[in-house]
């Protein structure tokens, strides 16, 4: 699954990623385009339990999170 | 690992910045009042001249050092990112009502945070209020509460609350009589011009890196059951408090405080319009300001419409009397009258943006 929260400002993006994993999906991709939603993104999606890697994309990012 | 990190950062930082505001009194700032962004603004707004309350008018540079120190770290950090267009109007007319809101309790959350941490219960009140306020944003949050998506802007765009601080503090410098200064009362009592500056530059770099924000840490508690923006929050009340223990500056009770007033209800109801109006926003008045700073063109449009929600709270007699409600503290009939309308007005734009207008995604 891979959700689009560039231009959305913190904090929406976390708020509707958490809406997102609701079902527990096995991994997730979400691209954000700001600091804040960059840091907690990641931070929720840790504390979900995921493993969390992130590639940055010319001012964008790029969340992955697997189970 | 990572989670903790960010919240022994933050722990850090808020003892420092907890530290620095009551040494900031110490130094000549008014009485837990060592940072205030609601009073601060509100002075910077009397200093212009755009209200005439005599005894709150003083180009506070702890302002101009708040933005000034994201706009550079930023800066350095590559972090700066100018951007913009997510309701502007609205973000303005919100921050003028959360002003109205503080400007009724007499602080901002921050400055709550100090009043708390000298004794001062009716900051209680206020913190009760507060919370009941982001509640309040948050569930409309859940709901699918957004004020729309945000764009790249040009470089200038992001900068221009930067150089608009910069000009406005060489201005002061320079040509001094341009602006008001109180002789008495809260205004007429702060730090030396370039202590204040640079308290405001470190604070704003703190702020900056660990993204601190006292509406935040509420909000993330409710909504994630994630504890860590509230880490910075807990530990300005701390250091503040040890401050305030050591320094004989901690007194208990609900009267006698220092710009403070006891009139119950509008403390609850003007931090309940600030809760609401800052979760709805982003983040609490500090927030703003350090957005600002990184060229986020809407949180400057905030503190622009923090400016002039301080200037119509003072020409409209809407702001908070400090004293005690006996002697006829607290506010007039159209301070209340304007905290009502705010909480409602803020209810309904949650409403209209939660369930009515049709998402664009």
């Amino acid at each position: 699954m891979e959700i689009d929260y560039r231009g959305l400002s913190c904090p929406e993006p976390v708020i509707r990623t958490k809406k997102a994993i609701k079902d527990n999906p096995q991994t997730v991709e979400v691209l954000v385009d700001q600091r804040a939603p960059l840091e907690n993104v990641s931070r929720y999606l840790r504390a979900m339990k995921y493993d969390v890697s992130v590639q940055e994309e010319s001012g964008q990012w790029r969340i992955s999170a697997t189970k | 690992m990572k989670i903790a990190k960010e919240k022994r950062n933050l722990a850090i930082a808020g003892a420092l910045i907890g530290i620095i505001a009551v040494v900031l009194v110490l130094l000549g700032n008014p009485k837990n009042m060592g940072f205030c962004i609601a009073c601060f603004v509100r002075d910077i707004a009397g200093g212009l001249k755009f209200h005439s309350a005599g005894v709150v008018q003083y180009v506070r540079p702890e302002i101009i050092g708040l933005v000034l120190g994201s706009f550079l770290i930023s800066v350095l950090t590559k972090e700066f990112n100018a951007r913009g267009g997510s309701s502007p109007v609205l973000r303005f007319c919100i921050g003028a009502m959360v002003m109205i809101g503080c400007l009724a309790f007499l602080g901002c959350p921050f400055r709550m945070i100090l009043r708390l941490s000298a004794g001062d219960l009716n900051a209680l009140i206020g913190l009760l209020g507060f919370a009941s306020g982001v509640g309040a944003g948050s569930f409309f949050l859940s709901k699918g509460f957004s004020l729309g998506r945000t764009r790249a802007q040009a470089p200038l765009e992001g900068c221009a609350i930067s150089l608009v601080n910069i000009i406005l503090f060489v201005l002061v410098i320079a040509v001094p009589s341009l602006f008001a200064f109180s002789t008495s009362g809260p205004g007429s009592m702060h730090a030396p011009m370039v202590v204040s500056l640079c308290a405001g530059l470190v604070v704003g770099l703190l702020a900056q890196r660990t993204r601190m924000c006292m509406a935040g840490g509420f909000r993330d508690l409710y909504l994630l059951k994630d504890g860590t923006l509230i880490c910075g929050f807990i530990a300005i009340f701390v250091f503040a408090l040890i401050m305030n223990l050591a320094t004989g500056s901690f007194k208990l009770g609900f009267t006698g405080q220092p710009v403070a007033h006891n009139a119950h209800i509008w403390n609850f109801l003007g931090m309940a319009v600030c809760g609401l109006g800052c979760t709805m926003l982003g983040g609490c008045p500090l927030r703003q300001l350090i957005l600002a700073g990184e060229g986020n063109s809407d949180s400057a449009i905030t503190v622009l419409g923090l400016l002039t929600g301080a200037a119509i709270s003072h020409n409209f007699g809407l702001a908070g009397a400090a004293g005690a409600v006996a002697d006829g503290a607290g506010l007039k009939t159209q301070g209340k009258v304007a905290v009502i309308l705010c909480l409602l007005i803020l209810v309904a734009i949650a409403c209209i943006k939660t369930f009515a207008e049709k998402k664009e995604d």
